[in-house]
């Protein structure tokens, strides 16, 4: 059994540890919060000098070659230091896509310059409310152009170009990369929950658009939110314990009844409660790294259970924080909220548990051999 | 990152299989496992000993002690594979838990040489069968308020009281025994710890009927219980040090909680027809499945998580403290789904039920899980004291004589 990750890897997580400690204090995000700045973008090119943006890019493509599990570690310090950088869309979902669906020519062209941080990428998906479904997507696409309109999307106002999902006849989705410095795209930044991550609603009017030429097929939608559901569970896992580290830290040090707060079992209780759901979270997102890594079958399932666990734990442990913190932890000053906005964004990003709960058991329908392992 | 054993576990593994297969039946595909299931059949005890001796004359039985415990001086890692692979045949090896477990390696911890020549063997064998006589009726949780008196007389301690939860006791040949041997101090000071024959005159052992009606605890009684110096287990007024050697040894188990899980919830879902056709295709049955199926899932991977730590000759970490009382809530929240499920014929047990009955089965001994070997809320303390390094709650009792501590239930 060696259900862990490697050794070099752990060395990857501590140096990024460290580095974010130094470089993206809660200072970092909550500049982003109150100023009109979109996001970092200095610790965004210090990451990308260290190779993080092309960590999981084969080095033939300028990428340093660490795979999708040094994605998976970098990504839980990024969640842990509340990053306000474009980090998931632009590396699991852009870069990704390009990877899975992309030409040998698009590979050449976009993963150079995604591994060095001078492009950042995007998804663009949802265009109402509700679950992801491809036979719904509105787009026209005609003779290599793109009209429609796609809402809130993740680091849509600072992004270079947009892997955008148009409707590919019945219930395909077809994958274009769009440039969004291009004639026939105008975007606006909307207002969101959490601040420190931008996002845009994007109009597309005849905007000229180049197909994923491998992403034709049924299930590419799926299949690219699986393989960017994991490192994600990872950052959402790291949100979680950072804001567990938070709670236990203020139960030690805050007093009432004349004891520590942590020492009154309502408390103690609570925080355990959290650690469980880390703990049970960090467990499935590890399995999710397998399934990534390994390009295991089950990586639907794999996919759909870290992503589950991690949504959850970071909504449960996110408000049980500020519950922990009381009125303190509502107030504008403390920096429960940054968790709470990041940990709900994060969970929403890739759609709600809802779906992926639905997902899940169908997989697990199809796959009657996982049930009961 | 893999799931594959190291060629030296793989090979250990395949001993272990060859052993396994030549002394005993493996389970059918799909057949649940309950809690106790199968120790109350006639000739059990007798079986199960028979086996016991089998795996101990093939070198299964302290796998992973020091050889100057009588062990096999081999690696945790192949204890946990040994047990992985017993798991998958009908045996019953529940019924020496207590004597393996926790009695033996506590004596080979604090005892005598002459205790550890005298007892691990037969213990390891089953030959001689054991149990745990701690808790009581005031001493629960707070184990250390714990009121049964030995008295020292000459050689002999004379101990008078009672014990209760003693899993076994009816036909254990020993238990291992904690007492007060002093009121005047603090309660933790005044503790001593025994090996006590269950033949000794003066105990009296009564089957507590639980709430499924089963026997599988007791009360047991002392009056005027003589127990040879020689018998005591560590200095005298050590008692909780030596007892915490015990509780260590129960919680380390990272135990499942056996009955009706996700597999068994799909089975019912898939036989069952609500208002709109099979339970399977309810979305809201759905979303229930996919949560339980996570939760079951982040078990399964934090105990991988462990035994990878055992397999690289590390400590697992604090993520093993979780599993029992995950374990414990998940097989209730999950009965209780599967009866409700079921409706109006819920009520009714037995084998003809869906899946064999086992979510009504389980409703009953459930409770027990949640408490037995330490309770949800004396868990949750350990992860919140010890893991997450929180304040112990004060302690009214803190530094008072035993005798003038409040203790049991008071009105």
């Amino acid at each position: 059994m060696n259900f862990d990750f490697p050794e070099e890897l752990i060395q990857l997580r501590d140096q990024a540890r460290r580095f974010l400690a130094d470089r993206c204090p809660p200072s970092v995000p909550r500049r982003i919060l109150e100023t009109s700045e979109p996001y970092a973008a200095d610790l965004w090119r210090a990451i990308a000098e260290m190779g993080w943006t092309g960590a999981a890019i084969p080095e033939e493509y300028g990428g340093v070659g660490l795979g999708r599990l040094g994605v998976c570690v970098l990504a839980e310090e990024l969640g842990r230091a509340v990053a306000p950088v474009p980090f998931s869309s632009s590396v699991y979902l852009a870069t990704e896509a390009i990877m899975l669906f992309g030409s040998e020519h698009q590979k050449q062209h976009w993963l150079p310059k995604l591994a060095s941080g001078e492009v950042i990428g995007t998804f663009a998906m949802a265009e109402q409310p509700g679950p992801a479904d491809p036979a719904k997507l509105l787009h026209s696409i005609a003779s290599g152009h793109v009209t429609g309109t796609k809402l809130a999307v993740p680091d849509g106002d600072i992004a270079d170009f947009a892997v955008v999902a148009v409707n590919g006849g019945g219930r395909h989705a077809w994958l274009h990369i769009v440039d969004l410095n291009a004639p026939g795209v105008s975007r606006e930044t909307v207002a969101t929950i959490d601040p420190t991550r931008s996002h845009a609603r994007l109009d597309l009017t005849a905007a000229r658009a180049e197909p994923l030429p491998g992403s034709t097929g049924p299930g590419t939608i799926h299949r690219l939110l699986d393989y960017a559901a994991v490192p994600m569970a990872f950052e959402q896992v790291g949100g979680a314990q950072a804001a567990l580290d938070m709670a236990v830290a203020y139960a030690k040090e805050r007093y009432a009844f004349g004891r520590p707060i942590g020492s009154f079992q309502g408390i103690k209780h609570k925080l355990a409660d959290m650690y469980i759901q880390v703990e049970l979270a960090r467990s499935n997102a590890y399995y999710g790294a397998w399934a990534v890594h390994t390009g295991a079958a089950e990586l639907p399932v794999a996919a759909s259970v870290a992503r589950i666990a991690a949504s959850e734990a970071g909504w449960f442990v996110t408000k049980e924080n500020i519950q922990t913190h009381g009125g303190m932890g509502f107030t504008w000053q403390m920096d429960c909220h940054l968790y709470y906005r990041r940990a709900r964004l994060l969970s929403l990003a890739l759609g709600g548990t809802r779906e992926w709960k639905h997902r899940l058991i169908d997989e697990l329908r199809a796959r009657n051999d996982l049930i009961a392992a | 990152m893999d799931f594959e054993d190291t060629p030296e576990e793989a090979a250990f593994r395949a001993k272990c299989r060859a052993f396994l297969d030549a002394n005993a039946e493996r389970r059918k595909p799909g057949a649940v496992e309950g809690y106790r299931r199968g120790q109350d059949a006639p000739g059990a005890m007798e079986r199960a000993k028979d086996f016991q001796r089998r795996k101990y004359e093939a070198g299964f039985v302290g796998i992973h002690w020091p050889v100057e415990w009588g062990g096999g001086g081999g690696t945790p890692i192949q204890h946990v594979i040994y047990n992985q692979e017993e798991a998958k045949y009908d045996v019953l090896t529940g019924l020496f838990g207590i004597g393996i477990n926790l009695a033996q390696p506590t004596i080979c911890t604090w005892g005598t040489p002459e205790q550890r020549e005298r007892f691990v063997k037969p213990a390891m064998r089953a030959e001689e069968v054991w149990c745990q006589l701690f808790s009581e009726p005031g001493g629960g949780s707070d184990l250390a308020a714990l009121r049964t008196r030995a008295e020292k007389q000459g050689d002999e301690w004379v101990v008078n009281g009672q014990k209760i939860w003693n899993s076994g006791a009816h036909y254990s040949d020993f238990g291992i025994l904690v007492a007060r041997s002093n009121p005047d101090v603090p309660k933790h000071e005044g503790l001593t710890f025994f090996i006590l024959d269950m033949k000794t005159p003066g105990i009296e052992i009564r089957p507590i009927r639980q709430i499924s009606g089963s026997s599988h605890f007791n009360e047991v009684f002392f009056n005027d219980v003589r127990i040879p110096d020689s018998r005591r287990v560590g200095p005298v007024g050590a008692g909780w040090k030596v007892a915490l050697t015990t509780l260590m040894n129960e919680r380390h188990g990272m135990r499942d909680a056996p009955g009706p899980d996700v597999a068994e919830l799909f089975r019912l879902a898939q036989t069952i027809e609500l208002e709109n056709g099979p339970a399977i295709d309810d979305s809201a049955v759905q979303e229930k499945l996919a949560e339980f199926y996570v939760r079951s899932q982040g078990l399964k991977y934090t105990k991988f998580r462990g035994i990878t730590a055992l397999s690289r000759g590390q400590t697992p970490g604090p993520e093993s403290s979780i599993v029992k009382v995950v374990a414990a809530n998940k097989l209730q929240d999950i009965l209780s789904y599967g009866l409700d499920m079921i409706g109006m014929a819920g009520p009714a047990m037995g084998e003809t039920m869906p899946v064999a009955g086992i979510f009504e089965e389980a409703l009953l001994y459930s409770p027990a899980l949640r408490l037995a070997g330490g309770t949800d809320e004396i868990m949750k303390n350990i992860i919140a004291e010890r893991v997450l390094g929180l304040p112990q709650d004060p302690r009214a009792d803190k530094g008072m004589p035993f005798r003038d501590i409040p203790t049991g239930t008071r009105k």
